[in-house]
């Protein structure tokens, strides 16, 4: 155990993904391996990406770690597919995109399956994360498809939460208030080279202004977005996706606080923005190809920049400490759950139960009374 | 240790393997997803991948199984060279090695000698393989 722990310590990638499929499967043990990462961990920057299927998200992933490792950067990436709630089987795929990092070990690519127990894949990410960190990457890269509260904590388990949108109707866009709009700290259009992607950059700043309708009113956000939402470019403006994450659209820019009218308060780019209550942030609207890695640069920058604001605001701190609070809870969830699922079995199995409250004998609020009853005893807690 | 009821949540992590030039992988899909319908997690490589590829995609994924489909004739190069690069990394002891394809009988004495354990050619069933990787994975 120990011995596995050195070894990843020491910079092995097999003891590494050992430890990873150990944290996975929950394999005996498991916990006194997370135990032991844990004074290992704190230094590396966690990313989450996330965005529909077909967006582009593993191709960008692949190019960021491409970036990152030309900046001398080490990378782990974390892609979690969906599995059958059948079978339990899956297909995951996301390492097929993978082209940019062949043969490059210090770009540690790891794809995880969604096996389907509620929580159970949050946990398994956070400590996932963990283990990459203790390892010592640089830059970890969570990446899901958004479609569920799962996949939402999942890339909650990021310092920033980059969702990707791909360019089309406005369909998508409005699908996107259902959740993901609001843990997105940057936005990417992605394919930012196909028709209708200025369209998709001005919808969504129009749908970060009225998100941040509350604490930023009348301070920050996006002005006047939409106004043109057919906001064409000329053609000359094609290559706008190369141009990082400004978009040259005068119709979309934010603008600063009026009153205070401080140079660097007024942005056409989202990003940091000075507020009554101190700096706020603006999620920026990115636009890139993945593909060719066009706008990846910016997009880092992007990431880089929400990175300083976080640690400049003190926010960095806060949100450790919640996400670290969310970490104890979760797990005295599952705690819990076990024990109490154990006394299940002790008391008869939920199939007595069962019969018992189809019988109309009890009812499952009387159940669910009896089973914890040892639990509630054990506190002193009196019925 | 009192909090450790949760039962270990074991499922078998197959990497489905394009090695070489040949462009041929209908037979990689359909044993993909025969695995995955058994239950597998299968990681699918993509076509036309490097003997490193693979070996970086099996270690990183720390996979049980790893099957290799080539089409080629590549296969007496391209194996041993695979094998050689898990051993590199110390996975080659615990990595189920198998072979699906077009192998001639003649090469296969020498393929699993390398440390390949079964090679599946044409004809043979889903059910067999599938069977053969549940009998097989390596416990771990």
């Amino acid at each position: 155990m120990g011995e596995l722990i050195d070894d990843l310590l020491d910079g092995q990638h097999r003891a590494l993904a050992r430890v990873i499929t150990k944290i996975e499967n929950r394999s005996p043990g498991y916990r006194d391996l997370v135990r032991e990462l844990h004074q290992h961990t704190g230094d590396a920057d966690v990313v989450g990406i996330t965005g529909s299927p077909g967006a582009g998200k593993s191709t960008l992933v692949d190019k960021m770690a491409a970036t990152y490792r030309e900046r001398g950067l080490t990378v782990g990436v974390i892609a979690i597919d969906p599995s059958s709630p059948f079978t339990g089987g899956a297909v995951l795929g996301d390492r097929i995109r993978m082209a940019s990092n062949v043969g490059d070990m210090d770009v540690f690519f790891r794809s995880m399956s969604a096996r389907g127990q509620l929580g159970g894949v949050s946990t398994a990410t956070t400590d996932a994360v963990k283990a990459l960190d203790a390892f010592g990457k640089d830059k970890i890269i969570v990446e899901t498809v958004g479609a569920g509260q799962n996949e939402i904590d999942i890339v909650r388990t990021a310092d920033t939460v980059a969702v990707l949108v791909p360019p089309s109707s406005g369909d998508d866009v409005q699908m996107l208030k259902a959740g993901i709009l609001e843990i997105g700290d940057v936005f990417v259009v992605n394919k930012a080279d196909l028709d209708g992607a200025d369209r998709t950059v001005s919808e969504l700043k129009e749908m970060i202004m009225m998100r941040d309708a509350s604490p930023a009113a009348g301070t920050g956000g996006y002005h006047g977005a939409g106004t043109d939402a057919t906001g064409h470019h000329g053609p000359d403006e094609g290559g706008t996706a190369g141009s990082d994450s400004a978009d040259p659209d005068p119709s979309a820019e934010i603008t600063g606080p009026g009153s205070a009218g401080t140079p660097g308060s007024t942005t056409d780019q989202g990003g940091p923005v000075e507020t009554d209550e101190g700096e706020a942030w603006v999620p920026p609207v990115v636009q890139t190809v993945a593909n060719t890695a066009e706008g990846v640069e910016g997009f880092l920058e992007t990431l880089d920049d929400h990175r300083d604001f976080l640690e400049r605001t003190g926010q960095l701190e806060a949100k450790t400490h919640k996400r670290y609070a969310e970490e104890i809870r979760r797990l005295l969830r599952e705690d819990t759950r076990a024990l109490l699922e154990r006394e299940l079995e002790a008391q008869g199995g939920i199939d007595t139960f069962v019969e018992d409250v189809m019988a109309r004998e009890t009812d499952p609020y009387t159940v669910a009374d009896e089973v914890v009853q040892p639990l509630r005893d054990c506190l002193g807690e009196s019925e | 240790m009192s909090t450790e009821q949760e039962p270990e949540q074991r499922n078998i992590r197959c990497l489905v393997a394009k090695v070489g030039l040949d462009g041929h992988d209908r037979g990689a899909h359909v044993i993909a997803r025969a695995f995955r319908d058994a239950g597998f997690e299968v990681i699918y490589s993509g076509l036309h991948k490097a003997p490193d590829e693979i070996v970086q995609a099996a270690v990183q994924e720390d996979v049980d199984v790893l099957g290799i489909s080539i089409l080629s004739g590549a296969h007496n190069t391209l194996v041993p060279k695979i094998v050689e690069g898990l051993k590199e990394y110390g996975a080659f002891e615990d990595t189920l090695i198998i072979v699906g394809g077009i192998i001639p009988e003649d090469d296969r004495p020498a393929l699993r000698e390398a440390g390949v354990a079964e090679i599946f050619g044409p004809g043979a069933s889903m059910q067999e393989t599938i069977d053969f990787v549940r009998e097989n994975a390596h416990d771990r």
